[in-house]
């Protein structure tokens, strides 16, 4: 069988998806990148062939994605989390799409045309907000751990708000509406209103929505806020946290083109949009 | 080959390594000598010293006598050294908010820190202004920079208050701009102690005017693939033309870089090895960065070939038949005086002139003024030019704003967008 593989170093985490010829993802994994981002892609790719009951050898060409793209060595190519996150979403949803992917350090707003090229593309300003670092920073001042931000916020009542721009603030505002006896369940809620302002106000948002990246995957509470401020259907593609990895792989199957300084030029065939297998949140 | 290599190949065919412009050596020693000219400060000058905005009226402080001092040229430096952020902070502390020009704040900074690039050229500080001379066509920051300096040495500020957001130039406009060109003349004579000649006034705007003729033929060779320089080569050869105007030391020197250009376009040698894709920059430079993101296109082998910033010091107005209208109007023509159409329009022309494949915006945190991302053009013009665009946060001289990675990967992002636009045949 020809397998593929695509390594997404993150920020945050690193995630490895192995797939098939047919884009069946056959193992997948996720790992902290911590500061030694070619260990952790190593690692992650150990973890994924295990999960997928391959070896090494089975791999036809991996390629690589992500802020740390660069770092993983034994990458036969490499494209933008911007491309892998489109290719990745176009893959399971029929165009035109506007793929928002939610990581650890940034956001990313993709628009892609009906034949899944990419139209644009937008990243979050040189800011926390409207990231995942947001809420690690708004969990760390409710002093919970944030894998339980989101069974918090499904218990709130009250909807609140958090006005500031920046995450610093956001914290202060925070514990003002603390020392006013405000609910911690409220606030876990307005954390995520609050990064949901910041993505809509990124692009305009016409055509099918698409969710993606760790944020989306560990945050459903975010991701139904997202549908509700957009008045339209989010959808959420299966593996949304390792959807940049996959992108990766279908490029490494596709022989996408490197354009990066050490990458080859390969042939390019562009992904078949289909529609299979995605998850739809409303 | 593959469709990339294919669609490329006729561009690159034929083409020579990237090679160094044998210029820049005169340029250094033109620059070395303006600056050395200079002297050190209140000793036994020559000649009075002007500060002049670099678009104000150069040519009249020229004709008068004065040796012309530009400080944006001096901010420009101290972003290229990478030392602004050393010095930026001094300026702060004094309520000069980080929000305004960092220009500004980098000089006012590195002049409190009593250091300065200029000390390469044998001056131990700026040269001290006996007049400082601004043109608001730009922003209110130039004015209130001067006023720092006005305030500190205790020498005359005048300028020219000028309209913004022009959608064309009305001959009223230019009247209203010569009458305050004209209200200069006095304080200005009586600083530089002598009457203004209408012959030399007429000579300066004449050798403005060629300079800016030799200029724009300079940057007009880049129209042509490969482009012999690019943006980033232009950032720096067009010294000259900012801080020489008026004199015929620039005209020198643009002659032969013209000729050198020439050559390069008969040789089919590219700024850029086998040049695939053609970018026009809108906005400032990020001086801190001009190396690195010089590097980062190189190695897409992309080519950023034209920006309004090179052709700003473009003024094809001038005439030294009618030297202080033709210096008001060219104040005014300017792009950063013209309103969002007008510059629309200007942009639309370029990107046709210099058959260009996208458009990168630099939204500069601290200059307002020429940005152009903040009113919605770049979607506007993406989708009027059928181009794609991008837009890259930063700054002109505060790297604080300014990433790296996510810069990276929002230039390498996009040159995967127009190779695969190139290579599944979607052309604009």
């Amino acid at each position: 069988m020809t397998r593929y593989a695509g390594i997404d170093s993150g920020s945050w985490n690193t995630k490895a998806v192995i797939i098939d010829a047919t884009a069946r993802v056959l193992g997948t994994s996720v790992v902290r990148s911590g500061a030694d981002l070619a260990g952790a892609a190593e690692r992650a790719y150990a973890a994924a062939l295990a999960n997928a009951a391959c070896d090494a050898d089975s791999i036809e060409a991996v390629w690589s994605t992500g802020f740390g793209r660069q770092s993983v060595a034994f990458a036969d190519g490499s494209r933008t989390e911007l491309d892998c996150h489109g290719r990745g979403a176009a893959h399971y949803i029929a165009g035109p799409l506007v793929v928002i992917d939610i990581g650890g350090q940034d956001a990313k707003v993709i628009r892609l045309d009906a034949s899944g090229q990419r139209l644009s593309h937008r990243m979050n300003r040189k800011c926390a907000a409207g990231t995942g670092s947001f809420l690690d920073e708004i969990a760390l001042r409710l002093g919970i751990d944030i894998a339980g931000l989101d069974a918090l916020a499904v218990q709130s009542v009250e909807e609140l708000e958090l006005s500031s721009f920046c995450t610093v603030f956001a914290g202060t505002e925070l514990l003002t509406l603390i020392r006013a006896g405000k609910r911690p369940t409220d606030l876990a809620k307005a954390a995520y209103r609050s990064l949901v302002k910041r993505v809509v106000a990124m692009d305009v948002f016409q055509g099918r929505v698409v969710a993606t990246g760790g944020v989306v995957a560990h945050h459903p509470t975010m991701v139904r806020l997202l549908s509700s401020e957009l008045h339209t259907e989010i959808v959420v593609p299966p593996h949304p946290q390792e959807m940049g990895a996959f992108g990766a792989a279908l490029a490494a199957r596709d022989g996408a083109v490197s354009v990066g300084p050490d990458g080859g030029e390969r042939g390019c065939s562009l992904v078949p949009a289909t529609d299979r297998g995605a998850r739809h949140a409303s | 080959m593959n469709p990339i290599q294919r669609a490329t190949a006729g561009d690159a065919a034929g083409h020579h390594a990237q090679s160094e412009i044998r210029s820049a050596a005169l340029l250094r020693q033109v620059m070395a000598e303006y600056y050395r000219e200079f002297g050190e400060p209140g000793d036994g000058r020559a000649a009075p010293v002007a500060w002049c905005t670099s678009v104000g009226p150069a040519e009249l402080l020229r004709a008068l006598g004065f040796r012309v001092f530009f400080p944006e040229n001096h901010g420009a430096m101290l972003g290229a050294a990478r030392t602004a952020n050393r010095y930026m902070p001094l300026a702060h502390g004094q309520g000069y908010s980080p929000d305004i020009c960092s220009y500004l704040t980098s000089d006012i900074g590195a002049c409190l820190a009593g250091e300065t690039p200029l000390s390469s050229f044998g001056l131990s500080a700026t040269p001290r202004p006996d007049v400082l001379v601004f043109n608001t066509n730009q922003c209110r920051d130039v004015r209130e920079w001067f006023e720092w300096y006005g305030r500190r040495w205790n020498v005359p500020v005048i300028g020219v208050r000028s309209p913004r957001s022009l959608e064309t130039v009305t001959d009223d406009d230019v009247d209203a701009i010569a009458k305050q060109i004209l209200l200069l003349i006095p304080t200005l004579e009586a600083v530089a102690g002598t009457r203004l000649d209408g012959a030399r006034l007429a000579e300066a705007v004449r050798l403005s005017r060629e300079c800016s003729d030799l200029w724009e033929a300079c940057l007009y060779t880049a129209s042509r693939r490969p482009a012999p320089f690019t943006f980033f080569d232009a950032t720096i050869h067009m010294g000259p033309a900012v801080v020489l105007r008026g004199a015929e030391a620039a005209c020198r020197y643009y002659r032969v870089l013209l000729a050198e250009l020439e050559e390069r376009v008969g040789q089919r040698i590219g700024a850029v090895p086998s040049e695939a894709f053609r970018l026009y920059w809108e906005g400032m430079p990020i001086w801190g960065r001009l190396r690195s993101l010089s590097t980062l296109f190189t190695g897409f082998r992309t080519s950023v070939v034209a920006s309004t910033y090179c052709n700003s010091w473009i003024f094809a107005d001038l005439d030294p038949a009618d030297p202080i209208r033709s210096m008001a109007r060219s104040s005014l023509e300017l792009f950063i005086v013209r309103s969002e159409g007008a510059k629309e329009a200007y942009i639309a022309r370029m990107v046709r002139l210099y058959d260009v494949d996208g458009i990168v915006f630099h939204d500069c945190r601290t200059c307002p003024n020429n940005t152009n991302t903040r009113y919605g053009m770049p979607r506007r013009l993406g989708e009027r030019l059928g181009i794609p665009t991008l837009v890259l946060e930063g700054d002109v001289n505060d790297l604080r704003c300014f990433s790296d990675e996510q810069s990276r990967t929002n230039v390498e992002g996009f040159i995967e967008q127009l190779a695969d636009a190139r290579l599944s045949g979607v052309s604009r």
